[in-house]
């Protein structure tokens, strides 16, 4: 009887405080009521607008007149299109591989303790955060082909000079270049949160093993790094894809339109010409790469662990 | 001998060391130094070949000319606008919103978050410009401060999540049980904890939205650009004088240049923990 009541009162208890913790968790909801109006407005409005409008047409002053699939119809016989997906995985290939490789090595550096360290590593990091339009601007600068300083230092070391950003084969390994200055610093933030989070056993018996440094590195960090560096790849795709201030600052896209990107092309249509219905539809298939592509390297970090 | 052979080791290890660590820095630190250069030197040294490195005598010609030429103190007051309401804004609605999916554990608006994250900023521009061009507001400051949002909110709401689900629970639980409304123990316990975290999310919020290009290009009109949008402007409609060009780009990036040699570990902690970045 009394096992009973206990039991009675115990479950009593447990339903009444679930209850009171459920009735929490709504009412804390009221604390993300503004965040997720401002949420709805500015980004789920753009979102749902973006495929209302690329179902439609858009003129100034005559507002938007349906077209149904048209612009997808338009914008999948479009080889400027076809080109413009295909420069950006040119792209995004090397600015994802160019940083990676280099912001590993870089935390695998930093990792290590020297003298004026943290100074080494602030500079390190100024590139990821400062301004890209100014950055860009000073770059394009160096490219100049006659008077640029990166002519001028490689061939005082004895290299032929480049062409840079002024011909169609070396543009979009340049702008990489300026990528990667740019962004190495978030990979070797990823890997080196990573490197300090690595158990220090596995090294102690390889250093009794008699393992070489390279041999360390590529049997015990490497693999067990490989969930950073996973996160630091998604996160340099997606960034890679997006690529604009960078591309539009320095080459517009050009010469020609050797380096017109999606995001380059998407832009053109909506804000040079105003097709701004041809536009969204651009938005909708980039969104959807985008998540594809995402979506695939998830896959890929699930496996991984 | 085998002692000395370790140590001949130790040593090259050292130099290779501060070899890679030079080589990692030096092309960061390169392009400030030239940027530098450039802006303190007069247009026959910048325009000279094989280049002038060092500026003698410095001069601050290039400076005065662009905010002369350009009405840049105004641009400078509207980033300035534009960056401290979009991010004043987002820590308005972002810190509660963090705390509360981070107390009712709701993923899913993390989810969504990290979606926001993902999309092109280009993709808001559409949508957002026909909305305001309807509305008649394109040609002042306010469409730009509500299309910052989209860069400050989910940086603020989601550098928030993350602080918010480490502090420990059991003070504003015992705030409650004390008789204290969820307000109360927002307010007056969580609020006080998490101040490192909103300074953290303050930092990348103002930054990320001082950098952006993109909305400012479209949206701003002549009398609303903000500084990088100012700055772009400098290269197309002038003839190409990099002194000017330079000092202009030192303007706009400089305040986030001091600002990251001062605030470096909190950005660092916050960049981090999310792997966030604007655009």
């Amino acid at each position: 009887m009394t096992t009973a009541l206990t039991a009675t009162a115990g479950s009593g208890a447990t339903r009444s405080n679930a209850g009171r913790k459920r009735n929490y968790a709504r009412r804390y909801w009221a604390f993300a009521a503004p965040g997720t109006l401002v949420v709805l407005a500015v980004i789920v409005f753009p979102w749902l607008f973006t495929g209302y409008m690329s179902l439609h047409e858009w003129a100034p002053g005559e507002g938007t007149s349906w077209m149904g699939v048209a612009n997808y119809v338009r914008l999948f016989s479009d080889p400027d299109f076809a080109w413009a997906i295909l420069r950006t995985l040119y792209f995004s290939v090397l600015a994802v591989v160019a940083p990676l490789v280099l912001g590993i090595a870089a935390a695998v550096c930093f990792n290590k303790k020297f003298p004026l360290r943290g100074v080494a590593r602030t500079i390190f990091i100024l590139p990821m955060m400062a301004t890209p339009v100014a950055v860009a601007l000073v770059w394009s600068m160096m490219f100049h082909p006659q008077l640029g300083v990166l002519n001028y230092i490689l061939t005082s070391i004895g290299l032929p000079p480049s062409a840079w950003t002024y011909s169609a084969d070396t543009v979009i390994p340049t702008l990489v270049l300026v990528e990667t200055w740019q962004w190495t610093p978030l990979v070797m933030l990823i890997v080196l949160g990573g490197l300090a989070s690595l158990p220090i056993e596995p090294y102690e018996a390889a250093k009794i093993d008699g393992a070489s440094g390279w041999q360390t590195f590529r049997h015990i960090s490497l693999p067990l790094l490989w969930p950073f560096i996973v996160v630091a790849m998604v996160i340099r795709t997606i960034d890679a894809l997006k690529s604009f201030d960078v591309i539009y600052v320095i080459t517009v896209g050009g010469p020609g339109s050797a380096s017109t990107t999606i995001n380059i092309m998407l832009y053109q249509q909506a804000f040079s010409y105003y097709h701004l219905g041809y536009a969204s539809a651009i938005v909708v298939v980039f969104f959807v790469l985008i998540l594809a592509i995402s979506y695939l390297l998830l896959a890929v970090r699930q496996k991984a662990q | 001998m085998t002692m000395n052979r370790h140590k001949v080791k130790k040593f090259l290890g050292w130099i290779g060391l501060y070899a890679s660590v030079l080589a990692l820095v030096s092309p960061a630190a390169f392009v400030f130094l030239w940027m530098l250069s450039l802006s303190l030197k007069n247009e026959v040294d910048n325009m000279a070949f094989p280049p002038v490195f060092i500026p003698a005598p410095p001069t601050l010609a290039n400076f005065v000319k662009v905010f002369a030429d350009n009405d840049f103190l105004r641009y400078t007051i509207n980033s300035c606008i534009v960056s401290f309401g979009a991010t004043g804004l987002a820590l308005l609605v972002g810190v509660p919103a963090g705390y509360g999916i981070a107390k009712a554990k709701a993923t899913r608006a993390a989810m969504l978050i990290l979606i926001a994250r993902v999309t092109p900023g280009l993709s808001y521009l559409i949508p957002l410009f026909l909305l305001f061009q309807w509305l008649g507001m394109i040609g002042s400051l306010t469409p730009l401060v509500i299309t910052h949002l989209v860069l400050t909110v989910p940086i603020v709401v989601w550098v928030m999540i993350g602080f918010f689900e480490g502090l420990p629970g059991e003070i504003e639980e015992a705030a409650l049980v004390d008789g204290a409304t969820i307000w109360q123990a927002f307010r007056y316990v969580a609020l006080p904890l998490a101040r490192p975290g909103i300074t953290v999310a303050t930092i990348l919020a103002f930054i990320f939205s001082w950098n952006n290009f993109i909305f400012g290009i479209v949206l701003a009109g002549r009398e609303t650009r903000t500084l990088p949008v100012a700055v772009y402007n400098v290269l197309t409609f002038e003839q190409v004088s990099w002194g000017p060009l330079a000092a202009a780009a030192l303007v706009v990036t400089g305040p986030v240049l001091i600002l990251t040699l001062l605030m470096q570990k909190e950005i660092v902690a916050g960049l981090t923990a999310g792997g966030v970045k604007g655009g």
